[in-house]
């Protein structure tokens, strides 16, 4: 009975249960700190329950649709509104399944390791709260298929993520961090009101679907697809609009940090939606593709770069992410570049957006996982200058275990989840054009000697006298690091599975404009 | 032509708007340029929607059937909302920054660096 309700009322249920839990967080925490720990807990186990039984069934029977208000939530366009689906429908096909994915996973991890890591702080029922519409914010943006909706959860996470990032004041240097990522997220999302604005104007509608079946290439779509892509690039962390990603991922709390990750890739998961559900072929493809390509390219190469000289933990895994971010980008714009010319796509198109489809989940993972562990790092010593750290290897083992299962994994070293997908990134990417992949290995290879030396700093070398009574981080916080650690050496023992199940299903989903479009208005 | 005074009106709105947002040095003049910003959006959504002898959707007292779905309304009411919340949020950390660093000046609010 119970199983029934979920099965059919799952879309809903995604948003409603985290936006229920976060705004009754501050309620339940009046009782007692154990009932609110307990609730927390719950609410995202529960929403992550949710999720993966939403993914199960988009998987088994494709696009799930959920009308709001509807007798019946199949049910996308009533009978006496002449074709049009009028009400708000959230549209989950397989990629905006992968995305769930992604956010369950890390949302719960995350949450289970900040349930030590925030113990000694003040003002744990704001916390949480953001936390939950953070969450909320994400499975909201990636399910909905219209596109007003779409700006307002994009608005909700933004905030939600402002609030987070600012939450441990640290003499206003993280305010001012919440200021320069807030700054950017408002006025990106205004032009994204612009470009919604502009898309209603010409073809009166807000639903994803319909606006793909009508789109013209005009010169008003271009100028909404410029304003699009400058807005959700900015936001994802692209070079050269990424200077708001070191100061927020630094400043904002470990958990947190880990999950604005997954909240950047919601912007990417826009862009990519925006770019082939939108526009797909109509849009001269090779010249989008290689704007996606030099973004990408330039945020591989400028974000390494960065990176070496940092001296703060944190800061260095952001330009590390930016970095990150930028094999997403090549990847699927060098599928974007060759879309439409089926035989290309066959040969090495396909391969290019699976391997950078791929490389968000384990991005996903493997940046939070690591964000983590500086997390815990900082929990235990206080500091997250390198330069004052040393031989904690002593007395931090499983944390120690859990940044080497991190790093190797960003560096690209078999048998973890990060070679899985630059593999096929590389291999794709060298038939498209042979110097692209050059440089995508170069960046590998400079990221495994900026972590190497990051090991070594932190880990390496003597126990140092002021930290000998240092002790290993908390069992919740282990756990956090745990299941994300396993996952990314399960996904790297076995990315067939992975590729087959999952993220080939969300590349065909993303590619595939016309099913989306049938699946909404139905017809061939 | 004067059907388009006013988009002609957002581009002006849009411009002064982003050219406060880049060029002010006081914090708080900066968050004014988001919110004109914001006002041009919600310019452009009201202009959009606009029709010439269009009778609001209020069933019991329209003259006729043929009414104007009031949709880019409804959207500029939500942005209008989500706007208090922009600047509520923005304002508050404007306090804190005065608090914390007794300036309100762009040049001087550069702590984080590298």
């Amino acid at each position: 009975m119970i199983l029934e309700f979920v099965w059919t009322h799952a879309p809903a249920l995604l948003v409603a249960i985290p936006l229920l839990g976060a705004f009754l967080c501050p309620v339940i925490g009046k009782i007692s700190r154990t009932t609110r720990t307990a609730w927390v807990a719950g609410i995202m186990l529960v929403s992550a329950i949710v999720a993966f039984i939403l993914a199960s069934r988009v998987l088994t029977e494709g696009t799930v649709l959920y009308s709001f208000g509807a007798f019946d939530p199949t049910l996308t366009i009533p009978m006496d509104s002449g074709g049009i689906p009028i009400r708000i429908i959230f549209t989950v096909d397989a990629m905006s399944a992968f995305m769930d994915i992604i956010c369950a996973t890390v949302g719960f991890s995350a949450i289970a390791y900040s349930l030590s890591a925030e113990s000694r702080n003040s003002g744990l029922e704001g916390y949480y709260t953001l936390f939950l519409l953070m969450v909320c914010g994400v499975f909201g943006m990636v399910s909905t298929g219209d596109f007003f909706n779409f700006f307002v959860f994009l608005e909700i996470l933004s905030m939600a993520s402002a609030g987070i990032i600012a939450y441990r004041v640290d003499g206003g240097v993280a305010v001012e961090a919440a200021i320069k990522y807030f700054v950017l997220s408002s006025v990106g999302a205004i032009f994204v009101l612009f470009a919604i604005g502009i898309y209603y104007g010409q073809y009166d509608a807000l639903n994803m679907a319909v606006i793909a079946s009508r789109i013209q290439w005009s010169t008003l779509d271009m100028i909404a697809l410029v304003m699009l892509v400058a807005a959700l690039a900015m936001k994802c962390g692209a070079v050269p609009m990424h200077f708001w990603t070191p100061d927020a991922y630094s400043m904002a709390p470990s958990s947190a940090t880990a999950f604005l990750v997954v909240a950047s890739q919601a912007s990417l998961y826009g862009l990519f939606r925006v770019l082939f559900t939108f526009y797909n072929v109509t849009l001269n493809a090779a010249t989008m593709g290689w704007i996606i390509i030099i973004l990408g390219v330039l945020s591989m190469v400028v974000g390494v770069t960065m990176a070496i000289p940092q001296k703060d933990v944190k800061r260095l895994m952001a330009y590390h992410a930016v970095s990150q971010t930028g094999y997403m980008l090549l990847g699927v714009g060098v599928g974007l570049a060759v879309l439409g010319n089926q035989p290309l796509m066959e040969s090495f198109g396909y391969m290019a957006m699976s391997g950078g489809v791929f490389h968000i989940l384990n991005h996903a993972l493997y940046k939070g996982l690591l964000f983590l562990t500086a997390g815990a790092i900082f929990y235990r010593i206080g500091t997250r200058n390198l330069n004052k750290m040393g031989g904690l290897g002593h007395n931090m083992k499983w944390t120690m275990i859990f940044f080497i299962i991190g790093a190797l994994a960003i560096a690209g070293i078999p048998p973890l989840n990060g070679f899985a997908s630059k593999l096929m990134i590389y291999e794709s990417v060298f038939i498209f054009n042979p110097v692209l992949a050059i440089i995508a290995m170069v960046v590998s290879i400079l990221t495994l000697a900026s972590f190497v030396k990051v090991f070594h700093s932190i880990f390496m070398g003597p126990q140092l006298p002021e930290y000998a009574g240092v002790k290993e981080a908390p069992p919740s916080m282990l756990l956090g690091m745990g299941i994300l650690a396993s996952l990314a050496v399960i996904f790297g023992l076995f990315p067939d599975l992975v590729v087959t199940t999952l993220v080939n299903p969300a590349v065909h989903a993303l590619t595939d404009q016309g099913a989306y479009i049938a699946s909404v208005l139905g017809g061939a | 032509m004067l059907w388009n005074l006013p988009y002609l009106a957002v581009v002006i709105i849009t411009v002064i708007g982003l050219a406060a947002i880049l060029l002010k040095k006081n914090l708080i003049k900066m968050m004014l340029g988001i919110n004109i910003l914001q006002s041009s959006a919600n310019l452009f959504l009201i202009s959009l929607g606009y029709r010439e002898g269009g009778i609001a959707p209020i069933y019991t007292l329209a003259p006729s059937t043929h009414m104007v779905l009031p949709t880019p309304q409804a959207l500029c009411l939500t942005s209008i909302v989500i706007g208090l919340a922009t600047s509520a949020l923005m304002l508050s950390f404007a306090v804190i920054i005065h608090k914390k660093y007794g300036t309100v000046d762009l040049d001087q609010i550069r702590r984080l660096q590298g």
